[in-house]
């Protein structure tokens, strides 16, 4: 795990689901199929409507062209990841380039798959943070010291402790960090 | 302190006298579902970390259920399913429900109970979020990605943390115009969205002692909607005989203790609701019908997992009997013994089927087909700017195929009382044995 982030972030609002993340019609690209795995990438965050998609204009798309996208750090409110347990979710944004999401709050098996595939740091606000952020801004990230700075604003944020998944992200994925206890 | 029934379940399978909320443990899974979407995946995981050659955990105990995009043309779609059945029989797995043989079933939630794959007491991991569908017959049952199904699939083994619980209590008596579907609606819209992350969702009082097993399916399988790892309802004598009469797998009954502690309690009092639904574009979007009564539509839609099993239909056929549909309406049994009912139960002096076509519905082929899209040639998916009432489970933006579309989601009941006129509607009218 890279614990020092830093990049351009790209900013969405609550309640991004995974159908939104990666569409239910790309699901048919197999991930662990080395030509197909790209198109995941191609299409992240697809399926976020039209005027919520890059605040605060909401109109600008993940990956305008090609398969990865320009932005590596991903910002979010509450509940990011709901619904489906597909873990092409997570993979759909690893795949595109994002490092790391930081939103206020997850849901389960998102947060889950993020951390047990190794895909992505999911990175938890203790306050809202997306209507402080703009799509283009550069931040730096210190999972260290849990310190989010936007050095466009120069304003700092605090970020919770990994706490539990830190050990499973610094071992890489949960196939070695169950080997590291002994499973 | 005591402990919930979801904690009861878990330090069991960690072999454990106990278990707290929030503690991590290694546990014991006794049954791995996936499916054709995540499949193939998980299959390539398993190979790339355990070898080519490695044996999956338990032949009995990997259940593959192909249920999402089997009625397509998509070429992908269509080899995810051949590397589904290479996998099996490669594996020489005995419980593989394959498509275009006498085999297929259908959607797997569904199918998972049915085939006797889902016994009390057991850890039920599988590749899909409404996995907590099972935990109606007991059972601590969630969704998880790819990563952690190669993992068990290898192992027998996952890690947990063990969730809080949030307890609902449904007193009173059940509305005659209400099902199991406007109940969790309701409950949804009480917590919100994500009022149950990372929580358990335990039911229970006279109200969910009174319905029967699909009921209680229905209502476990939409507690991911609001954030649930799993839902759950203790097994009673109906929920035994259930299961007996489908395996004869020993099982173990766990009940919470009086002294265990929740991180919230709901007293519901159902005789005092209406029924429910969920307005675009998220699950928590709770209204009474009479709030939206009226609203215009393009199409209903009947089936899935949530809202596509027999006893969904039979409350359709009932609401439907003698009538004409004023709009598109697709019929989607989940499985194929769902559809086998649908040909041989009757409501009067009809088969469902036969209600159902005489009112003008369309009915597909059983399987997921548009609750969440799929590829474009999916039976009754939404590919422009439908208006849609569904006994589906999701309304996101795009769930069902266009991102112009809107779903509301409702009982079948509701749904099939709104195919009839066009708009949302109130369904007592239409039941006249109530």
């Amino acid at each position: 795990m890279n614990s020092l982030i830093k990049g351009k972030a790209f900013v969405l609002g609550d309640n991004i689901d995974t159908d939104q993340i990666i569409p239910a019609k790309y699901l048919s690209y197999d991930p662990s199929n080395e030509e197909e795995k790209k198109y995941f990438g191609k299409f992240a965050l697809f399926g976020v409507p039209e005027g919520e998609s890059g605040y605060p204009g909401g109109d600008i798309r993940y990956v305008s062209e090609g398969y990865k996208s320009d932005y590596n750090i991903i910002i979010a409110g509450e509940n990011f990841g709901c619904g489906s347990s597909r873990e092409h979710a997570p993979f759909a944004l690893a795949e595109a380039g994002a490092e790391i999401v930081v939103a206020q709050s997850f849901a389960r098996i998102y947060f889950r798959n993020s951390v047990n595939g190794g895909y992505l740091v999911p990175s938890e606000t203790p306050v809202k943070i997306n209507e402080e952020v703009a799509t283009g801004d550069e931040l730096e990230i210190d999972l260290e010291i849990n310190k989010l700075k936007n050095l466009t604003s120069g304003k700092e944020y605090d970020l919770n402790p990994l706490g539990d998944i830190k050990a499973i992200m610094e071992a890489g994925d949960v196939f070695k960090y169950a080997k590291q206890m002994g499973e | 302190m005591g402990m919930t029934l979801t904690e009861k379940i878990i330090a069991n399978a960690a072999g454990r006298d106990s278990v707290k909320a929030g503690e991590n443990v290694w546990v014991n899974v006794n049954v791995l579902m996936t499916h054709d979407v995540c499949g193939p995946g998980t299959i390539g995981i398993f190979k790339d970390k355990f070898g080519a050659d490695a044996k999956v955990f338990d032949k009995e105990n990997v259940v593959i259920i192909p249920d999402h995009y089997i009625f397509t043309e998509d070429k992908r779609a269509l080899r995810n399913i051949d590397i589904l059945t290479d996998f099996a029989k490669e594996q020489e797995l005995p419980h593989y429900y394959q498509p275009g043989t006498d085999t297929y079933m259908g959607v797997c939630h569904v199918t998972l109970p049915e085939k006797g794959h889902v016994r009390p007491g057991e850890i039920i991991l599988g590749t899909d979020s409404h996995t907590c569908t099972h935990g109606a017959l007991g059972a601590f049952a969630t969704g998880i990605g790819n990563t952690d199904a190669a993992f068990t699939m290898g192992t027998g083994r996952t890690w947990l943390k063990v969730p809080e619980t949030i307890k609902f209590v449904l007193e009173g008596k059940l509305p005659k115009t209400m099902m199991a579907k406007d109940l969790i609606l309701h409950m949804i819209g009480e917590i919100g969205f994500s009022g149950a992350t990372y929580c358990a969702m335990e039911f229970e009082g006279p109200v969910i002692d009174e319905l029967s097993i699909e009921e209680r399916m229905t209502i476990c399988n939409m507690a991911i909607e609001a954030g649930g790892k799993n839902g759950v309802i203790a097994a009673d004598a109906k929920v035994e005989a259930y299961v007996k009469e489908r395996t004869d797998v020993p099982y173990t009954l766990f009940k919470a203790d009086a002294d265990a502690d929740y991180k919230d309690v709901y007293v519901i009092n159902c005789s005092e609701l209406e029924p429910t639904v969920a307005i675009p574009s998220a699950p928590d979007k709770r209204k009474g019908v009479s709030e939206i009564k009226g609203t215009e539509l393009t199409r209903a839609y009947i089936g899935s997992c949530t809202g596509g099993k027999t006893e969904d239909f039979a409350a359709a056929a009932e609401v439907m009997y003698g009538q004409k549909v004023a709009m598109d309406t697709f019929v989607v049994p989940s499985t194929t013994f769902v559809e086998k009912d649908l040909r041989t139960l009757k409501y009067k002096d009809k088969t469902y089927m036969e209600i159902f076509l005489e009112a003008g519905c369309r009915i597909g082929p059983p399987g997921c087909a548009a609750c969440l899209g799929g590829p474009e040639d999916t039976f009754g998916r939404a590919n422009s700017n439908e208006i849609v009432v569904s006994t589906t489970n999701r309304n996101f933006p795009g769930r069902m195929g266009s991102m112009q579309a809107q779903v509301y989601l409702a009982s079948p009941y509701v749904a099939a009382a709104s195919a009839l006129t066009g708009v949302i509607t109130q369904p007592d009218e239409y039941l006249e044995s109530k």
